[in-house]
């Protein structure tokens, strides 16, 4: 690029990805999730509860655009149209607005439902940290809702703090985590929890002189400390996973796992084929999943009826 | 009789000097990060207006959550403990203090001594603080003055969602998006501050008078959604930002260097039970 432009250090990529492996048109159910977040949308594409596509892609201003987007993203590598869904659920903060949807179902059941998929079944609770919310929900071994807690009213512990911090410290947001570990001794956490006031501490810290990686271990340790009051609440049982974008932070992941005495499972397939094959592993596409397995479970119960149109 | 109230809170440092009871210097402005140096700053310019040196001051007492960093004070009392004797002797009929400053908001119940009988305060979230209308104002892209003044010309209430500052300041430009006019967004604005703080002041009670004093107070715009909110209506007595030097400095002049008073501690509960 020419010019010089703003960089936008919160801005982390969009993504997305089809499954050489499958034959699309040799399956039976194409189901299909489309999690429209509060900061990021998702369209997951299944074959048959396969995993065939998917997208990760930022929220505009706009549910159905953001939808639509998502969709596109996902379809860019493969010869499917929207008109080859047999099913089509949408999840998320802006689910009633999908426009390609049959139906909604909320967040918390997709992403137990996509992190028993992701996970396996021994996994009893999950923490979804997303970009605008946080929640800590216990589910059965088949990813079935038991309860949950929620925080969505403040910014702390969740995507959006991580973004604001990166934009404040002029740190990519995905190498915060990495960057967290390269310290010489853990500094204490940060110890404002209100997001607005962390900020004004990191810059008295940064005229400090206090080294940058330093900063970064201690916003990572508070944003673990915010995220174990509704870990406590709802009591962990093993297996734990994180979901979301800052399962992807493993300056949070970590801290979080040693505030809480137990290890989360590698990020990768708990399904031995999905991972020998090595497919891509994106923390952030399991409400997507969760929700296009509701969608396949459902007509292959005969509880919904295919609305294919090509 | 010459003393000194120092007021350094958060963000800025609020200077008072008394003589003989009679108020003769103000100073004020902004903390930055170097806090106990700007202190000494704004207490030496308050000095030379009053054409008066250290020494000549018999006590000085601090306030303000930075208060203890003061080195040249002779004593420290809370905020609460300041406020109380400040709104006694600008508002002697006040029985409620509300003091919102930049990162804090407090509710005061004072007897008619001017002596703290119960407190709550916020200084955990941003919401219900100036912060939260600095942050706004800055989402609207116009100065705080200009947002006070705008809002008091809307007739139509919009609720906001958010309340939490980061998620607020979303919420303020999706606002502006959906083409919702500025002045009606900026007393959306002041009603979510004003619900935050009546929602603190609601635990100490709201008994008559209520008096209403820190930096927000000067936002004619915050004042009237507060107004509306309690249904009744605030003192704010002039220059509110001084009123905690002001009362640091009469407890100077009590004699009182040192005071403890215990707060309710108000941490929003964010935790949400789901099934």
């Amino acid at each position: 690029m020419a010019e010089a432009k703003t960089v936008e250090f919160w801005r982390w990529p969009e993504t997305n990805w089809v499954n050489p492996g499958i034959d699309w048109k040799s399956g039976k159910f194409v189901t299909v999730g489309v999690d429209v977040g509060s900061v990021s949308s998702q369209a997951v594409v299944m074959v048959d509860g396969k995993l065939y596509a998917y997208s990760n892609t930022r929220t505009g201003s706009d549910s159905p655009d953001s939808a639509w987007k998502a969709v596109n993203l996902a379809l860019t590598d493969s010869d499917m149209t929207v008109d080859n869904f047999d099913y089509c659920i949408g999840t998320g903060y802006g689910r009633v607005n999908v426009p390609m949807a049959q139906q909604a179902i909320t967040e918390i059941a997709c992403h137990a439902r996509g992190a028993n998929f992701m996970y396996g079944p021994e996994v009893k609770t999950v923490l979804d940290m997303g970009g605008q919310d946080c929640k800590a929900i216990r589910c059965d071994d088949r990813g079935k809702v038991l309860k949950f807690m929620m925080n969505d009213k403040c910014a702390a512990g969740t995507g959006r703090g991580m973004e604001v911090f990166a934009d404040l410290i002029q740190v990519p947001v995905w190498e915060i985590g990495t960057r967290s570990f390269q310290i010489e001794k853990e500094p204490p956490a940060i110890s404002s929890t209100c997001v607005v006031f962390a900020k004004t501490e990191v810059v008295s810290l940064l005229q400090e002189g206090v080294p940058e990686n330093d900063i970064m271990a201690a916003y990572c340790a508070a944003m673990a400390h915010r995220v174990v009051e509704l870990l406590n609440r709802l009591g962990v049982e093993e297996k734990f996973a994180i979901t979301g974008g800052i399962a992807k932070n493993m300056g949070v992941v970590k801290r979080l796992e040693e505030e809480v005495k137990t290890q989360s499972p590698e990020a990768n397939w708990y399904d031995p084929e999905m991972r020998d094959k090595g497919l891509p592993f994106d923390t952030q596409i399991a409400g997507g999943i969760g929700a296009a397995l509701f969608g396949f479970a459902m007509l292959e119960r005969g509880k919904a009826k295919s609305a294919r149109k090509a | 009789m010459t003393v000194a109230g120092i007021d350094l809170g958060g963000r800025n440092v609020h200077v008072v000097i008394l003589k003989d009871d009679k108020v003769v210097a103000k100073a004020a402005g902004a903390t930055g990060i170097q806090k106990a140096e700007a202190a000494g700053k704004f207490y030496d310019e308050a000095l030379q207006q009053a054409g008066l040196k250290r020494g000549d001051v018999e006590a000085v007492v601090a306030t303000g959550s930075s208060g203890p960093r003061v080195t040249f004070a002779n004593g420290y009392i809370p905020d609460a403990a300041a406020d109380a004797r400040g709104v006694n002797r600008l508002a002697p009929s006040a029985r409620t203090i509300i003091d919102v400053g930049g990162e804090e908001g407090r509710a005061i119940k004072i007897n008619a001594e001017g002596r703290v009988q119960d407190f709550a305060v916020n200084e955990k979230c941003a919401a219900g603080t100036g912060t939260f209308v600095d942050t706004m104002a800055r989402a609207l892209e116009m100065p705080v003055e200009e947002m006070a003044k705008i809002s008091l010309q809307s007739t139509t209430s919009i609720p906001m969602n958010a309340q939490c500052a980061v998620f607020g300041e979303s919420e303020v430009v999706s606002l502006i998006h959906q083409k919702i006019k500025k002045l009606d967004i900026a007393r959306a604005v002041h009603d979510a501050i004003a619900g935050r703080v009546a929602s603190v002041t609601r635990i100490v009670g709201l008994e008559k008078d209520i008096a209403m004093i820190g930096g927000v107070a000067m936002n004619a715009g915050f004042v009237a959604s507060l107004n509306r909110e309690l249904g009744m209506d605030v003192i704010v007595p002039d220059d509110p930002d001084y009123v905690g030097a002001l009362g640091a400095a009469v407890a100077a002049s009590q004699g009182v260097l040192g005071e403890e008073v215990k707060a309710k501690v108000v941490e929003k509960e964010t935790i949400e039970e789901g099934k």
